[in-house]
């Protein structure tokens, strides 16, 4: 077939460049061709062939074949590779790739991506490195929604869901997104910025198909004046809302349209609240939507009541958490009120996934609540509860596949009351874990190599160790045994972030062992630059590194050359490049972008330099480069 | 920067320099580069400042350690999102304080104060002394202190230290006259 794929491709070739050629009566060129039915996608899925014409030639056929085929591919990493075949398959996938992934919006611009792909139905764009949740990419970088959302308001007026990462999104996109798509249904927005709720209000008054609605931990900022109630915005009639979340928008909320909302949302399934919504007001909600499935709880505690309001019985609360009797999901109590957290014990046996980790729960209130938790498979927690309250989720949770334990003190020097025990209880308890992020101060190597051979599952391994520079806390040695015999023993890891004393010898180990890490995050490690060798010469599948506060220079930069196309991105930020290096990375690869930068209202001076992100495009230096930026 | 350095050597070096100046402020760092400028000027990181400077001003509050070293920017990695909402709880938590009842022998009615506004024995006793000077009379008499501890005794104040008293101490009550002379006695 590819023989076959090949040759006509030849005559299409011929055909598209010789316009005196041409129409569907030749033998050697195709009826129709690809050109003029990639123009919408109803037209590609009717039949083909009319009585009136003759049969289609057998590469249109095969072409029309394919894409019902293809139709099936749902990974788009097999759509790539489908993709790769010959003209025909990229043409054939491109029409019926319905959702788009883009990993950095500036690796493509608009115009090319929706020019590819005509019919995409859904939009996933991911904008801001990861380094910027932590304050070290200057405000203004980019990474805008706008020229986005311009583009397929012209291109796909069918576009159906849009989830976007890191970006910055203006109100005014929000309301050109809620104008231009009249079946848009699923809004994701997650960590991003630039909206308030005026934007909100546009998407809830205009999305007349809304189905979902989720902001996750989003910068939503409005002055105080501008606050509008968005929530009453909603249509009036019934809703096709199945998931609405706004932890993120920190404004009270208009109750009582809250309250009606949900009442006449039947699909409603996942309803997380914010902060503002006290545990009576809950009440009522969960009693209104007792099909809940994901439920995030808000405050979980009494903020003043109102006038004559008698404040809430745990035992009428525990009522409603009987009555969900759906509910799988569980999250909020952001500022939990110790005495109404057993109201949850009725749903404990069901939940798959409960997240503490913004309550300051100790060992003694969480143990009663995790020992009825047999099923939970992701666990968000804080470290308040300490190794204690660990043992007692090792001890029931046996099919947990996630964990996450946050510090309630982010700072080096706080005093963190889970450790190296911790890790170990878990290690023994669950040893399906897939996942783990581990906010620590004490830790050992022996605890790590014990949870490396105990939980052979993991593909996502992130310890940090607050302080930086730690050794093992028992020898005073460098952690680099204890990460070595994670990517030695856990053949699955592809993520991995380290933490702590660490040496070259580590990166020795990853380089060797971690041959399938896609994502590497360094921060206050290495000696030198073999490290930085070692990791782009051994770890072939690295996608993404994340590096900072390392003494890595030019040589070690220069050491990824061969690699640095076959990667999302490499970000480096006060280590020991100079402009000399990354010029010379710039040159030699001329379809990478390499971007170097100081602090905001700093000009580049010197020849060192503070931040580089570079990355794969194929539209090569975007067009809204800030002042503070350099592409070399 | 020279390869085979230890960091945790330079930190235990750094821990026992001795040197002038307040705490929080030091000299230049040497050459191992790291983040002490912010790069996002936000209203959020305004707020992280002031509640580390008030933190370290807050007697026995702060560790010594938090004072001297530079936080750095963006470690622990933890998202602005969530450093954010413990702030705003922490704040609440600061906010509820620490309200005791406090009694005077004579007074026809109680008043109560907030332990944590005061940094010390000093500060509580001239609090209390504008407090109820209306109630001082003519007699301007001598009078202790006194509180009510977790295990219901009635305890001098100013034996203790203040960390220890603050969380101990569940009502005051000031007493007059003789019988404050007679249970002082030689010890004042």
């Amino acid at each position: 077939m590819t023989e076959d794929c090949d040759g006509e491709e030849k005559d299409e070739e011929t055909r598209r460049w010789s316009p005196g050629q041409g129409g569907s009566s030749s033998s050697s060129s195709r009826g129709g061709g690809s050109g003029t039915s990639a123009s919408s996608p109803f037209k590609n899925r009717c039949v083909r062939g009319r009585v009136d014409q003759p049969p289609p030639f057998s590469g249109q056929v095969l072409e029309n074949v394919l894409e019902n085929v293809l139709q099936f591919l749902p990974c788009r990493r097999d759509r790539n590779a489908s993709s790769l075949v010959c003209r025909s398959w990229y043409r054939a996938e491109a029409r019926t790739r319905l959702e788009l992934f883009i990993g950095n919006c500036y690796a493509v611009s608009p115009a090319r991506a929706l020019g590819r792909f005509r019919c995409a139905r859904a939009l996933v764009l991911k904008g801001r490195p990861r380094f910027a949740d932590f304050n070290l990419v200057p405000v203004g970088w980019g990474a805008r929604f706008s020229p986005w959302v311009a583009a397929m308001a012209a291109a796909y007026p069918w576009l159906e869901r849009v989830c976007l990462k890191r970006m910055t999104v203006s109100d005014a996109d929000l309301a050109l997104l809620a104008r231009s798509f009249s079946s848009f249904r699923d809004l994701t927005l997650i960590c991003c910025d630039g909206f308030g709720t005026p934007g909100l209000a546009a998407v809830a008054e205009l999305c007349r198909n809304l189905r979902v609605l989720d902001l996750i931990e989003n910068d939503v900022e409005d002055e105080d004046e501008e606050v509008v109630d968005w929530i009453s915005r909603f249509p009036e009639t019934d809703t096709r809302l199945e998931s609405l979340s706004f932890e993120c928008v920190n404004c009270p909320v208009n109750f009582a349209a809250l309250e009606a909302l949900v009442a006449r949302s039947p699909s409603l399934r996942r309803l997380r609240v914010n902060q503002h919504v006290s545990v009576g007001q809950l009440r009522c909600l969960m009693v209104r939507a007792p099909q809940l499935t994901h439920l995030g709880s808000g405050s979980f505690e009494t903020v003043p009541v109102a006038d004559g309001a008698a404040e809430l019985d745990v035992a009428e609360l525990e009522s409603s958490f009987v009555a969900s009797k759906s509910l799988v999901c569980l999250s909020g109590f952001r500022m939990v009120a110790p005495e109404y957290l057993p109201a949850i014990y009725p749903v404990c046996a069901g939940l798959v996934s409960l997240n503490l980790s913004y309550a300051m729960t100790t060992a003694e209130q969480l143990k009663p609540v995790i020992l009825r938790c047999h099923n939970l498979q992701t666990f968000w927690v804080l470290d308040t509860v300490g190794d204690e309250g660990l043992r007692a989720a090792a001890k029931t949770c046996k099919h947990l596949r996630e964990l996450r334990v946050f510090p309630f003190e982010a700072t080096e020097d706080s005093e963190s009351a889970v450790s190296d025990a911790g890790l170990v209880a878990i290690s023994e308890g669950c040893q399906k874990l897939r996942s783990i992020l581990y906010f620590c101060q004490r830790m050992t190597n022996a605890a790590v190599v014990t949870m490396s051979k105990n939980c052979q599952d993991l593909v996502v391994f992130r310890l940090c160790i607050m302080g930086r520079h730690r050794p093992d806390h028992i020898t005073g040695e460098p952690m680099d045994e204890g990460f070595g015999a994670i990517v030695m023993n856990c053949k699955k890891l592809t993520r991995l972030a380290v933490s702590g004393l660490l040496t070259d010898k580590v990166f020795e180990y990853i380089a060797k062992y971690g041959k399938l890490v896609r994502t590497l995050s360094v921060a206050f490690a290495g000696n030198s630059d073999l490290s930085l060798r070692y990791v782009l010469e051994g770890c072939h599948k690295l996608q993404k590194l994340e590096i900072r506060d390392s003494p890595f220079g030019d040589a070690g930069l220069l050491s990824g050359i061969h690699h640095y196309y076959n990667m999302r991105f490499l970000w480096m930020n006060s280590c020991k490049l100079s402009l000399r290096g990354c010029k010379e990375v710039a040159q030699r690869l001329p379809r990478l972008v390499v971007e170097v930068f100081g602090d905001q209202n700093k000009e580049l001076d010197g020849d060192a330099v503070e931040k580089l992100y570079l990355y794969r495009s194929l539209v090569g230096p975007r067009d809204d480069v800030p002042s503070f930026v350099k592409i070399l | 920067m020279d390869g085979g350095v230890g960091y945790a050597d330079m930190d235990a070096l750094k821990a026992t320099e001795l040197r002038l100046g307040l705490p929080g402020s030091h000299p230049p760092e040497k050459p191992l580069p790291t983040t002490t400028t912010t790069a996002r000027p936000t209203k959020r990181s305004l707020d992280e400042d002031r509640a580390a400077r008030r933190e370290t001003s807050e007697g026995g509050r702060a560790t010594s350690a938090r004072a001297t070293k530079a936080q750095v920017v963006g470690w622990p990695p933890i998202r602005s999102y969530r450093k954010n909402s413990f702030q705003a709880m922490k704040a609440t938590a600061e906010a509820a304080g620490l309200y005791v009842k406090v009694s005077m022998d004579g007074a026809p009615y109680l008043r109560k104060i907030d332990l944590e506004v005061y940094k010390g024995y000093r500060e509580l006793r001239e609090a209390l002394e504008d407090m109820f000077k209306c109630f001082e009379g003519c007699k301007g008499s001598e009078y202790a202190i006194t509180y009510e501890d977790k295990d219901g005794d009635l305890m001098l104040v100013g034996d203790v230290p203040w960390e220890m008293f603050t969380s101990s101490c569940k009502k005051l009550r000031i007493i007059r006259g003789a019988e404050a002379i007679r249970g002082l006695g030689s010890s004042q």
